[in-house]
């Protein structure tokens, strides 16, 4: 076992690693941060997503001891301070883009990222930035229209 | 003005809120102190003898707890199927047990055979490696036409041929089929596949289970649509304990389709492990133990023929279809192709004659149930594929003979020659919705556009009808049901005003949190925040059957609005009393108790805090709080129906299909809540275009499957799928339920695939290639490519 120390979610946090513990695993099982989900065990489904450093990052694709020292921010960090949903939040709820929950922590980490690389993304570019994360319930229909209305388009034209 | 509360509402799910923030609670989540940890050995072959396994150096492993095998199940009941279905000949379905663990032989690779315990996962991992299994690997029976040549290979040595059953539907009818056949105009025919898929919730399964040896009772945390049903299935017929001695809890539980319906041995074993060890057992599946061993969907082999005059009426249809049920019968296994496809297969139409025959066939592949849609998907593709082949034959559009043959709106109740009896429906007004939101009139100007840039335009329809709300429990009795399948519900009310509802549907993904307290809330006339609406636990809920079938509103919330109705009828009572007044004089609305014509009235509020402070009530007549059970059995299914329109590029050289729109126009009856409505068939959709174009499940003749992560079993992603086009505008309420909802939770997987591949068919026609009258799902570039080379 080894120590690792990192910022999670402006804190600093240390814990007790084997070499081989993912760090969706030490999100989960040594923080308790739940929300970061394990939805495969080949880093296709994107629910363990998280930001390192401020970029998004499958959490299952790295061992804890790999970010050591990084800043790491899951779901769990994502609401304003005041403890409100955040702007991307917020469109996730008011466009439904969120049914059993599971991909969703996820969804909200990717989309982050793909925002803050591409302020006004295109229906396209949401699209093809949210590839690597799996929904089985939304048909993605309500999770791309809830990033456009983050980023702060009209989606009026969207239909329903 | 739209409502911004209430029935009808599209209010945002209150549920978000935990989900969005990373505070949701699913089984994977909870931990309990002094747990250890389950892992399972799994067969690596499809099809083997057990001779020994060795679990002694395992057991030596550092951490390990215990290892168990099939051998310390044996004597445990089997899984039962839930669904009796007898053979046209009259005898039963063959029904083989189906253990815990495996147990003499190994019947599909992922077959668990054993299981390590150990103080962390990775030790019961690690352990899992050790141990030796001594198996000898028999021929793989994988194909279902091979299966049925008895050769003495068997999936189950005391079932010949491997045959489960062979069901004919409607028997009686078949000899009044195959005359209309003989005098027929035209006959088209078709075969084709229903191709197997992976339910593929995003959550994989998982369970931890408790043990008290004090009081001996069991808690079970997994991931359920149905803890009651779970309860009923581990405790009465797999382990032999009380019902009462064991505690069902499933938590926020991440999508089911289907996959979280039945019982799995996994949940057992972590039972029997957390009493042999007095400690809390865990285990959470990988997703490559999702994609082994839980309960595939679909997988059919069907022949379908259409009978009908030149002018495209239907005289007569009959099918014959080989189902896969896989190595063992999962609980509604045996359900799926028969009582929820052959009654089926009458669609919307007036077809005046139908004959079914299903063989379901055991073969060494994991057991296949109920995925989403679950019969109704298979009826629908056979159908609607037919339809259009009918129509290509004889030259008639595709609208214009669904047209013709659709059961007309004044017809109703209507009674299938597949013995059913839908009691209301429009079905040219989806379709005449459809066409208008599809802009079906501007397409040939669509299709030039795209022959301009080298491309293959096609549109292809799909009119679809499914029977759902699942019950009523006295005809699905004699259909073969082992369950009744009504719901129920509790109303508490406390005595501040506010309500707990208890409900036997469980919600895991649906929006029950939000929607049942919509209802609630506009019968009581109180706000939605003062409702909390409970599930998932057997010790808090009635007994009720939980959610699949799209059945929760439709039943679950009839039972609902029957408890609150008799919140009502006691709170009249007590307002008669409080305002000295006749019963019969109470009237209750917007929230009141109010002697009619006057102004004297309580509120809900006040007669609640009565009944519970009962200093001025009538306790010589009437129980003091308010609290009101309900069960209900509905006395019919109900028929949600709709019109779907897909549009789509086929790249010539590539045969890449790309979905341009999809459409669908649906009755879903009385709709709630808008919102959910409408992301219930935007998801339907999209798993149903996974099914048309992306997902297949593959086993190779040795029965490994090929496919087995998502590496490389095609889950639709973002950019396989367009913004949908969703209608539900053409209502006609369900008769027979007090809502009046008919349910929407499967119409999107049911009624979109045949809408995909027969507008890839119709692009390619257009295109020229007018030998192309099918091709198989999934529409994959190289089967596209390929029928273009023919």
């Amino acid at each position: 076992m080894t120590k690792v120390t990192m910022t999670v979610n402006g804190k600093t946090v240390s814990g007790e690693v084997e070499g081989r513990t993912l760090l969706s695993g030490f999100l989960r099982e040594g923080l308790g941060l739940t929300g970061t989900h394990i939805g495969c065990d080949t880093s296709q489904c994107g629910a363990c997503t998280v930001h390192v450093n401020g970029r998004a990052v499958k959490s299952c694709t790295v061992f804890a001891l790999d970010v050591a020292g990084a800043e790491v921010k899951t779901i769990e960090g994502m609401a304003n301070a005041d403890g409100s949903l955040s702007v991307l939040q917020q469109a996730f709820q008011d466009c439904h883009g969120l049914q059993c929950g599971f991909c969703t922590p996820g969804m909200v980490m990717a989309s982050a990222a793909l925002l803050a690389d591409n302020p006004t993304p295109s229906e396209a570019e949401v699209r093809h930035g949210l590839e690597g994360n799996l929904c089985r319930c939304t048909g993605y229909h309500n999770i791309v229209k809830a990033v456009l209305q983050a980023s702060g388009q009209d989606i009026t034209a969207i239909p329903a | 003005m739209p409502k911004d509360t209430g029935i009808g509402a599209p209010m945002k799910r209150r549920e978000d809120i935990r989900f969005l923030t990373g505070k949701g609670r699913y089984t994977a989540d909870i931990n309990l102190r002094g747990q250890a940890y389950a892992a399972f050995a799994r067969s690596e072959v499809a099809h083997g003898k057990i001779n020994a396994i060795d679990t002694r150096a395992a057991s030596e492993m550092p951490g390990v707890l215990c290892v168990m095998t099939g051998e310390d199940f044996a004597a445990m009941g089997g899984n039962p199927a839930g669904w009796l279905i007898n053979s046209r000949d009259g005898t039963p379905m063959r029904e083989p047990k189906r253990p815990v663990l495996a147990h003499g032989k190994v019947r599909h690779v992922g077959d668990a055979y054993a299981v390590v315990v150990a103080e962390t996962v990775e030790q019961a991992r690690d352990a899992v490696a050790a141990i030796e299994a001594d198996i000898t690997e028999l021929p793989a029976i994988v194909d279902m036409k091979a299966a049925l040549a008895d050769s003495g290979n068997r999936v189950h040595d005391e079932i010949p041929d491997n045959l489960c059953f062979d069901w004919g539907w409607i028997e009686d009818n078949r000899a009044a089929v195959e005359e209309a056949f003989a005098k027929a105009p035209h006959v088209t025919t078709l075969e084709l596949v229903n191709n197997r898929l992976v339910p593929n919730a995003m959550e994989p399964r998982a369970s931890l289970a408790d043990y008290n040896p004090g009081t001996e009772d069991y808690t079970l945390y997994t991931t359920s649509q149905n803890p009651h049903l779970h309860r009923l299935l581990i405790a009465a017929f797999v382990m032999g304990i009380p019902e009462h001695k064991l505690t069902v809890i499933a938590p926020d539980v991440g999508g089911g389709f289907g996959s979280k319906i039945y019982h799995y041995g996994e949940e057992a074993a972590v039972l029997a492990a957390a009493k042999a060890l007095k400690r809390p057992v865990k285990w959470v599946a990988d997703r490559t133990e999702s994609f082994l061993s839980d309960a595939h969907g679909r997988d059919h082999v069907t022949k379908i023929q259409l009978a009908c005059e030149k002018d495209g009426t239907f005289l007569a249809l009959r099918t014959e279809t080989l189902a896969n049920v896989g190595a063992y019968l999962s609980n509604f296994a045996t359900a799926t192709p028969t009582f929820l496809h052959g009654t089926l297969m009458a669609g919307p139409y007036k077809t005046p004659l139908v004959y079914v025959n299903v063989k379901a066939v055991f073969t060494n592949t994991a057991p296949v149930d109920a995925y989403r849609g679950a019969g109704r998907p298979e009826a629908t593709f056979s159908i609607e594929r037919i339809v259009d082949k009918a129509a290509d034959e004889l030259g008639i559009d595709k609208l214009e003979i669904r047209r013709k043959n659709l059961i007309g709106a004044d017809q109703y109740p209507y009674t299938t020659p597949v013995g059913l009896v839908y009691d209301t429906g429009n079905y040219a007004a989806t379709l005449d919705k459809m066409v208008e939101l599809a802009d079906v009139a501007g397409f040939e100007k669509r299709a030039a556009e795209s022959k301009a840039r080298g491309k293959l335009r096609g549109i292809g329809y799909s009119t679809w009808i499914e029977a759902c709300g699942i019950a009523p429990s006295n005809l699905v009795g004699v259909l073969g049901s082992r369950v009744g399948l009504f719901d129920a519900a509790t109303v508490r009310v406390n005595a501040t005003g506010n309500l707990s509802v208890m409900t036997g549907a469980h919600s895991h993904g649906q929006g029950h949190e939000t929607v049942f307290a919509q209802v609630v809330a506009e019968k009581l006339g109180i706000p939605e925040s003062s409702i909390e609406i409970v599930h998932g636990d057997t010790s808090k809920i009635p007994f009720g059957m939980g959610s699949y079938g799209s059945r929760s509103l439709a039943v679950a919330g009839s039972a609902m609005v029957k408890a609150v109705d008799k919140i009502i009828a006691k709170g009249k009572k007590i307002a008669a009393h409080m305002l000295e007044a006749a019963e019969d004089d109470i009237t209750f609305e917007n929230g009141k108790f109010q002697v009619a014509g006057t102004d004297k009235a309580k509120t809900f509020g006040e007669i609640a805090f009565s009944a519970y402070v009962p200093h001025n009530y009538p306790l010589e007549t009437l129980e003091p709080g308010l609290e009101e059970s309900a069960f209900y059995d509905p006395g019919n299914f109900t028929y949600p129906a709709g019109a779907y329109a897909c549009e789509v590029e086929v790249d010539p050289d590539t045969g890449r299909v790309e979905i341009l729109s999809f459409t669908a126009a649906d009755d879903f009856g009385n709709v709630m809540n808008p919102l959910i409505v409408q992301g219930q068939v935007h998801g339907g959709v999209g798993q149903g275009i996974g099914q048309a174009l992306l997902e297949n499940t593959t086993y190779d003749e040795n029965g490994q499957l090929l496919s087995g992560s998502f590496m490389d079993y095609a889950m639709p992603r973002a950019d396989d799928v367009p913004f949908y086009t969703v209608d539900h505008s053409c209502n006609t309420p369900c008769t027979h339920n007090p809502l009046g909802v008919k349910g929407c939770g499967e119409a999107g997987a049911i009624g979109s695939p045949p809408a995909v591949v027969n507008a890839v068919v119709d692009a390619l026609r257009r295109g020229g290639h007018t030998g192309i009258s099918h091709i198989d799902m999934p529409v994959s570039p190289s089967r596209v490519w390929q029928a273009m080379q023919a």
